[in-house]
């Protein structure tokens, strides 16, 4: 291909944000400013600089971290750097909400007007008035920012160089990192280590068909992003330039997100995300037993309540061995499909093809859910732990862990967690001793709900719009860079380790015959006490409620988030199970419990269902894209309409409602229309 | 005469096609097998010379087992599977899709639509005057192309022609999300600033004439566009040795469009910008 660049400029900042994740080019082919000699007898780019198509994301996260936004020359410097074509660039970042192609201020307040943070539109108009014009600071609606405990939540962004790393050296390459845990090499700015990519060579590894000049590079092979010296690089403003910051506020008030608005730096610190599990510290518990008693900075920490048993004993009994052992679990997946793992792992490590894939989708973005976020806070660890499992088990050697771009705290926790392993052996050429080699790259998502769906995930990671493929082929078979892949989510991971540690027939015997194991479940909305329970399987709804805080004036419980459905207070005794919910014609989907008593205004909050999915379509297939325009239309229509003058739309509604279900090409638009449905058949809304 | 090329011989894939034991080659779609068998499906998003995309959804058909209707264009049939082309599931989600594509979109020039619309019984004023629409005024930019995205129907035909599988040009691409997804250029710019290299393959593919060439957009609204009084002939490019087929569009002894036969094994439909507008000079009389 021949690819036009068109004729717009980087500024220096979005050069130096680039090649902080690219490493600085090696020639004028991919957009250095000088030519040399060897430019002009060697030729560049083609396929090795388009297989880097993958940085594709973490290269628009640095442009918009660094300036705010995506500017044409940024986004065209990247493009060169990647032989990306602009124009399929240009798609991707307006693909994602969290980008701007338009210029936008610096710093960025996100607030969330998702179900469990009933009141977040008046938050936002509050906040934008106080600020009022000239602030520098862009107010946004958001949906759930999975902070529904503590609802309702904003989060501030205020771009900037990144933070230098909290330790006064540079970080240095691995070797020297086994100095002790307080050397952190936490980066905030999305970038992905260079120790991670085990799998694909990268320019100047073996693929540059030039000879590399040092003088150029400032140290050949030396490719690691060069922040840590940046405040202090002459040309760009010194140490006067702001940093990258972000701030999470929940429970938010219009005083304190306004004053973190303008000096995020200085907003108070989130509290410890054990406070998210209500039942934290009490003894049984399998999931969430080290949530709040562990340090989650760590390592030292984790392996003393237990951690790295659940890996020793997979090497002791091999990779068919621990298949075996999850397929005997009976554990079925969490994300919301309940597909067996064991099936899964078996189906991809029997695939001929090589390489093979791990993927973490920790892209939680279903509102009302938090529980990935709360074990990635609390308990990185065992997520680092799980996946190496996984990956073991599979037969992959990288696993790419796909996090949403609006958690801040857990991608920190993340990156210090896989630092940290990676220096001590338990991550690498050689884990643990045993000649494995696994290795886990951190992707940060940029906002879009679509990029939980698998297939749509693997498509952002890839650098391409996170649009879902058709099924078949399967992961399994052709998943991530076309090669075979297992994705699970972090609860199905994270219960890999209970199943090692206690034995497939233990845990089998946990919950029900066909629903084995512990559950997490979210719980927002009118309770007295929201968080994250642990329960077994086949527990009520009704007994999850007492836990947490029953209201007395329950009017309905949204079940499975937005893509879930209601139930009624009469019918609290479903047993909260895959089978029992899907006999009582309703779905656990990822484990929502909303609340809501009578005083919250149901068409309302059908309204913001309808709203969000809209919102989240990819727009790739026409019942989607179009259908869930109509639904919101017709449930503005019938906002305050009730019986026969409702009934037209409704039937509208149905037949709109039927057609997404049947023939969207995705989850997201087979499922917008299953809330709106319930809320009409169950729960008699607009009689 | 055109050629065929032949391929290897592949086996044959036994299934069941409303409720006839069907045949097809194996890798067949079930689209294949139905226009094998004469069956009518509707498509848009589909194309003779590009993988199907599957977006618009209306040849949807019912594959026994699954939870989901199954896209006929890209679905592969599989030995054993049942499939039902025309079933009430089948012909409601045809209607509504239609329903949903004419109330967004103005199908005014799309081939076919007026009859399927009649046939599946398809009300696209039922979501009311209010219902969302692009309304956008087409965008001349340039004398060559039109683009009228208030007749797009997001299909990513265009999108497909003009990167990997035949122009490997890259200029266009679907930019935003949702009902706000466009066909776009970079940067959203004119298409002069683009990459774009003007060889109209976009607007060979394009299934409702939201891409046209500026003649046929300005004998349109000048009322005089008129395809019955065309003739179409087709002949080899004079401007390269490659031999591609031109299809000339006449209409009063002027060219008023250039096309090229899809099943021709050189250019499947495809041109370069000198065979596609390159005609001037054959008709300057003076």
């Amino acid at each position: 291909m021949d690819l036009h660049f068109g004729d717009s400029k980087p500024t220096d900042e979005e050069r130096a944000a680039v090649d902080a994740v690219l490493g600085p080019p090696e020639s004028a082919w991919e957009g250095a400013d000088d030519r040399s000699d060897a430019d002009l007898r060697w030729a560049r780019g083609g396929r090795a600089a388009r297989e880097r198509r993958d940085e594709l994301l973490p290269g628009l996260h640095a442009l918009n971290d660094r300036v705010g936004w995506v500017s044409e020359g940024g986004l065209d410097y990247l493009c060169r750097r990647l032989t990306v074509p602009p124009a399929e660039a240009y798609g991707v970042a307006t693909f994602y909400s969290m980008f701007s192609v338009r210029p936008r201020a610096a710093t960025v307040v996100r607030v969330c007007t998702d179900l469990a943070c009933g009141g977040g539109a008046e938050l936002c108009g509050e906040v934008s008035s106080r600020l009022g014009p000239g602030s520098g600071v862009a107010v946004e609606a958001s949906p759930c920012l999975g902070l529904c405990e503590r609802a309702p939540a904003g989060l501030v962004v205020r771009a900037g160089v990144p933070a230098a790393p909290s330790s006064p050296t540079p970080p240095l390459p691995e070797n020297s990192l086994a100095r002790g845990p307080e050397l952190t090499t936490d980066r905030l700015d999305g970038s992905s280590s260079n120790a991670g990519r085990a799998e694909r060579p990268r320019p100047g590894e073996g693929v540059s068909a030039r000879p590399v000049f040092e003088d150029e590079l400032g140290g050949a092979g030396d490719l690691r992003p060069r922040v840590a010296a940046e405040p202090g690089d002459s040309g760009r403003g010194g140490s006067g330039e702001k940093t990258y910051v972000t701030a999470t506020l929940a429970p938010a008030t219009p005083d304190t997100l306004t004053k973190a608005a303008l000096a995020p730096e200085s907003a108070p610190p989130e509290p410890p995300a054990a406070l998210a599990v209500p039942q934290a510290g009490r003894e049984g518990l399998l999931l969430l037993s080290r949530i709040g008693t562990v340090d989650p900075t760590s390592l030292d920490d984790y392996r003393a309540h237990g951690g790295y048993t659940a890996l020793r004993q997979a090497f002791a009994i091999g990779p068919a061995e621990v298949i075996r052992e999850v397929t005997d679990s009976g554990l079925l997946g969490r994300g919301g499909a309940a597909f067996p793992t064991g099936k899964k792992w078996q189906a991809t490590a029997a695939q001929p093809d090589h390489p093979h894939y791990l993927v973490c989708n920790a892209d939680e973005s279903e509102p009302g859910t938090f529980k990935d976020r709360v074990i990635m806070e609390g308990d990185p660890y065992s997520l680092i732990e799980s996946m190496t499992i996984a990956g073991y088990a599979t037969g992959a050697h990288l696993g790419y862990l796909y996090l949403r771009g609006e958690y801040p705290r857990a991608l920190q926790r993340l990156q210090h967690a896989i630092t940290q392993a990676r220096a001590r052996g338990f991550l690498g050429d050689d884990v643990l001793g045993q000649g494995y080699a696994f290795d886990i790259e951190i992707r940060r998502g940029a906002g879009a709900y679509i990029c939980g769906e698998e297939t749509a995930l693997f498509n952002s990671i890839e650098g391409y719009r996170g649009e879902p493929r058709s099924k078949p082929p399967f992961p399994v078979e052709k998943g991530l860079f076309g090669k075979p892949t297992a994705e699970n989510n972090v609860e199905t991971l994270v219960n890999v380790l209970p199943i090692l540690t206690m034995g497939a027939q233990a845990y089998a015997a946990i919950g029900t015959a066909t629903s084995t194991g512990p559950k997490l479940f979210c719980v927002s909305g009118s309770v007295e006490r929201p968080g994250i329970y642990e329960l077994p399987f086949g527990a009520t709804l009704a007994e999850l409620l007492t836990l947490s805080g029953k209201p007395d004036n329950l009017r309905a419980v949204l079940l499975g988030g937005a893509a879930g459905g209601f139930v009624r207070p009469d019918e609290l005794d479903i047993p909260l199970t895959f089978e029992g919910t899907r006999e009582a014609g309703t779905t656990l989907g990822s484990g929502v419990v909303l609340a809501l008593d009578d005083t919250v205004p149901l068409p309302r909050v059908l309204l913001r269902i309808a709203e969000f999915f809209r919102d989240e379509s990819c727009g790739q297939c026409v019942p989607c894209r179009v259908g869930t325009v109509r639904q919101e239309e017709a449930l503005h229509r019938i906002v305050e309409r009730t019986g026969a003058d409702a009934a037209g739309d409704i039937a509208l509604l149905r037949e709109v409602g039927r057609t997404m279900r049947d023939a969207s090409i995705c989850g997201l638009g087979q499922t917008a229309w299953n809330a709106v449905e319930s809320a009409i058949d169950r729960l008699g809304a607009y009689k | 005469m055109t050629a065929v090329p032949l391929g290897i011989p592949r086996r044959l894939v036994e299934f069941t096609l409303d409720g006839q034991a069907t045949r097809v080659p194996e890798g067949s779609t079930i689209l294949d097998a139905c226009r094998a068998a004469g069956k009518d499906v509707p498509t848009l998003c589909e194309g003779d010379t590009l993988t199907p995309k599957n977006a618009c959804r209306v040849c949807v058909v019912e594959v026994e087992g699954a939870r989901t209707l199954a896209p006929a264009c890209s679905r592969r049939a599989d030995p054993g599977m049942t499939v039902l082309t025309d079933t009430e599931r089948t012909r409601h989600s045809r209607k509504v899709v239609l329903e949903l594509l004419a109330s967004s979109v103005d199908m005014s020039t799309t081939p076919k639509v007026a009859g399927w619309l009649k046939e599946y019984e398809a009300k696209p004023d039922r979501f009311g005057p209010d219902a969302a629409r692009l309304d956008e005024e087409p965008r001349v930019d340039n004398d060559l192309y039109v683009r009228d995205y208030d007749k797009c129907i997001l299909c990513y035909k265009c999108v497909d022609a003009c990167g990997d599988q035949w122009q490997n040009t890259f200029a266009i691409s679907v930019v935003g999300r949702g009902f706000d997804a466009r066909i776009a250029v970079e940067h959203d710019g004119p298409l002069t600033d683009s990459a774009c290299v003007y060889c109209g393959n976009c607007i060979e593919v394009c299934p409702t004439g939201a891409l046209s060439f500026k003649s046929e957009f300005d004998m349109r609204a000048a009322g005089t566009w008129d395809e019955e009084r065309q003739t179409e002939t087709t002949t080899v490019c004079a401007y390269c040795g490659v031999g591609c087929n031109l299809t000339l569009h006449v209409q009063d002894n002027d060219i008023v469009k250039v096309t090229s036969p899809h099943d021709n094994p050189v250019t499947h439909g495809n041109l370069c910008i000198k065979g596609r507008f390159g005609y001037q000079h054959v008709q300057n009389r003076d």
